[in-house]
């Protein structure tokens, strides 16, 4: 498996550069750290927390009023990027669920020398990690986070939920939203087409040393708003089946939806 | 080991065993439970409380007390009374029956598989964070067995039989609630319900008809039923999200469900999410019971959905009622949610009194 393949070849460079590093003309070898990211999740900078889901109405970028329900990701492959190219990943993924505050920090499990790296992830799984059989994440978000077979398989990469106002009804209504990002498919075709919607997101260059804490954070307007408008009315459920859907949520969560905060 | 030799344990340990009251260095037998292949590849094991692991006697101490009437203030009822086997260890009226011929509010949820709820909470409201807390609620509640837990427990140690067994379990001869609790939670985790036509068509032994393979991709749809992102799919056995939803039962609530226990406005008739195992099992449906059949309950998603503020974001189409599947449709969903229904739980010897 690529994920533990990583893990070695990480480990192996790590004890390299131990054995053969020093600093400068200094004999002492540089500390080894294992940084840590937290997530943050905000709608154009004002964050979002717990007290706001189901409360907080939030006007996206076509002027619809919503709120929000249920924010769970994953993220995976966290990748340290050394100037020369080396890169440290232990290839093991994170659940957050945005909502109930769970695995808002986590430690990726990867040993790396005291250093300025390229700090990057991926959103979702990418095809290799997809493919795999993962029994907590068979059992992530009660269970449900897999997706069906006829869907492509693999997992969720994203639940965002909630309800918009539909104005153009008499009298206004709710209704709910389900924007649910997965591997695009189309089951139309046999066999099923598919392509890989995750994305890398780079969080630039963070200088690491002991006690490093790099927080991510997530504009969640982003997912409503570039490249691509998004238009509740026409994309608000039964987005998994949509393969086009899969590709603009794709492209606007590459665009500006994370960044770096601290 | 399994649950026959277990009770054979703990005959041998109750005939054997001194009377002695030192729980400090008493050591039960182990017991592990006995999970379907299936459910150990595909999901994380149980969860057993590090201070109430499985043991033979813990487990055959109570199963006993599960059947025992002792329990309940005038010796008419207990556990099984209202988690009849026969109805997968549920009750098949709407609302049970107390000790005093009063009703309860709720339908009585079926019992198998708990022990995979690994983080709680358990009841359709969510007010008992374990299942040992769950126990402790329907022996003192006055619709159910109305008794006090020193009544209960002055009646268990004053019994011929049970300070031996508690002995045996525990270390020790003197009986409390929490004992109770644990004894009766041990039994409960091993209902494993895990042998149903569909489990077996995915071990390669059997295979769907075409009208079930045309409900599972129903059910799979998300344009059609979307029965699956809270019930689960074929690669989780348990069929239910364990979590907490308004499935559009009613515009205004008499029963707040999770709301009453949080008291969070947000959780409103909200209730958890039944496993869609033993089906044909467990009429009638919902958390008050409200349907009889199953066909009742697809024709409420279908078109029987009703708006209010907490329902869920994941229903479609509300304002006409549901997805609208048509009767062919229908047909084909249920056969194949017919076909998670387990027959051999509902006769397992191992589960019925001794």
């Amino acid at each position: 498996m690529k994920l533990m393949a990583s893990k070695i070849a990480a480990s192996v460079l790590v004890a390299a550069l131990i054995m053969t590093s020093c600093k400068d003309n200094d004999d002492t070898p540089l500390a080894e750290v294992s940084p840590s990211l937290s997530f943050t999740h905000n709608w154009d900078g004002v964050p979002v927390e717990n007290a706001d889901y189901q409360n907080t109405t939030y006007v996206n970028e076509r002027g619809e009023s919503l709120t929000i329900s249920k924010l769970v990701y994953l993220i995976s492959d966290i990748a340290f990027t050394d100037a020369q190219g080396n890169s440290f990943s232990a290839g093991d993924y994170n659940l957050v669920d945005a909502r109930e505050g769970v695995n808002l920090s986590f430690t990726p499990d990867v040993v790396i020398q005291e250093g300025t790296y390229n700090v990057s992830f991926t959103f979702g799984f990418d095809d290799e990690d997809n493919a795999g059989d993962y029994p907590d994440l068979n059992t992530a978000d009660g269970g449900v986070w897999i997706v069906p077979m006829m869907l492509g398989g693999g997992y969720h990469y994203m639940k965002l939920e909630g309800k918009y106002l539909n104005t153009q009804t008499i009298p206004e209504t709710e209704v709910g939203f389900a924007y649910h990002a997965i591997r695009a498919n189309d089951n139309s075709t046999n066999p099923i087409t598919l392509q890989d919607t995750s994305f890398t997101v780079d969080l630039g260059d963070v200088v690491i040393e002991e006690g490093t804490n790099i927080e991510v954070q997530m504009n969640v307007a982003e997912w409503f708003k570039n490249p691509h408008t998004w238009n509740l009315y026409e994309l608000f459920s039964m987005l998994m089946p949509n393969f086009n859907a899969q590709i603009l949520m794709s492209e606007n969560g590459a665009d500006g939806v994370f960044s770096r905060g601290n | 080991m399994t649950l026959k030799n277990g009770i054979y344990g703990i005959l041998i340990l109750v005939a054997t065993a001194c009377m002695g009251d030192d729980a400090s260095t008493y050591t039960a037998t182990p017991a592990e439970l006995d999970i379907p292949p299936f459910f150990e590849s595909s999901i994380l094991p149980p969860e057993i409380p590090r201070d109430n692991p499985l043991t033979a006697e813990g487990i055959a101490l109570g199963k006993a007390l599960f059947y025992d009437h002792i329990l309940s203030a005038n010796n008419t009822q207990s556990c099984a009374s209202c988690h009849l086997q026969s109805g997968s260890f549920s009750d098949p009226n709407p609302f049970s029956v107390g000790i005093n011929g009063s009703l309860g509010t709720r339908n009585s949820m079926p019992l198998f598989n708990l022990a995979w709820n690994r983080r709680g909470p358990f009841n359709w409201d969510g007010s008992a964070a374990t299942l040992e807390d769950q126990i402790f609620e329907p022996v003192t509640n006055p619709l159910e067995m109305a008794n006090t837990w020193s009544n209960a427990v002055a009646a268990l140690q004053n019994s011929g039989t049970y300070p031996e067994l508690f002995d045996a379990a525990f270390g020790s001869t003197t009986i409390d609630s929490v004992k109770v609790s644990k004894a009766i939670a041990q039994f409960v985790r091993t209902l494993i319900s895990g042998n149903s036509k569909f489990d077996r068509y995915l071990n390669g032994q059997e295979d769907l008809t075409e009208a079930q393979e045309r409900g599972m991709n129903i059910f799979l749809d998300e344009t059609r039923g979307d029965c699956f992102h809270c019930h689960g799919n074929p690669m989780n056995p348990l069929w239910t999200d364990n979590r907490f939803h308004n499935n559009g039962l009613d515009e205004f609530f008499s029963d707040r469900g999770l709301g009453a226990v949080t008291g969070d406005p947000r959780d409103d008739g909200l209730f958890r999410t039944p496993s869609l195992r033993n089906l044909s099992f467990t009429a009638p449906y919902m958390h008050d019971g409200r349907f009889n059949t199953l066909d009742e309950v697809i024709d409420h998603y279908s078109e029987g959905l009703v708006y209010s503020e907490t329902v869920s974001p994941l229903l479609k189409k509300i304002s006409e009622g549901g997805v609208g599947l048509t009767p062919e449709e229908k047909a084909d969903l249920k056969a194949f949610l017919l076909s998670l229904s387990d027959p051999s739980f509902t006769t397992d010897a191992e589960y019925q009194p001794n």
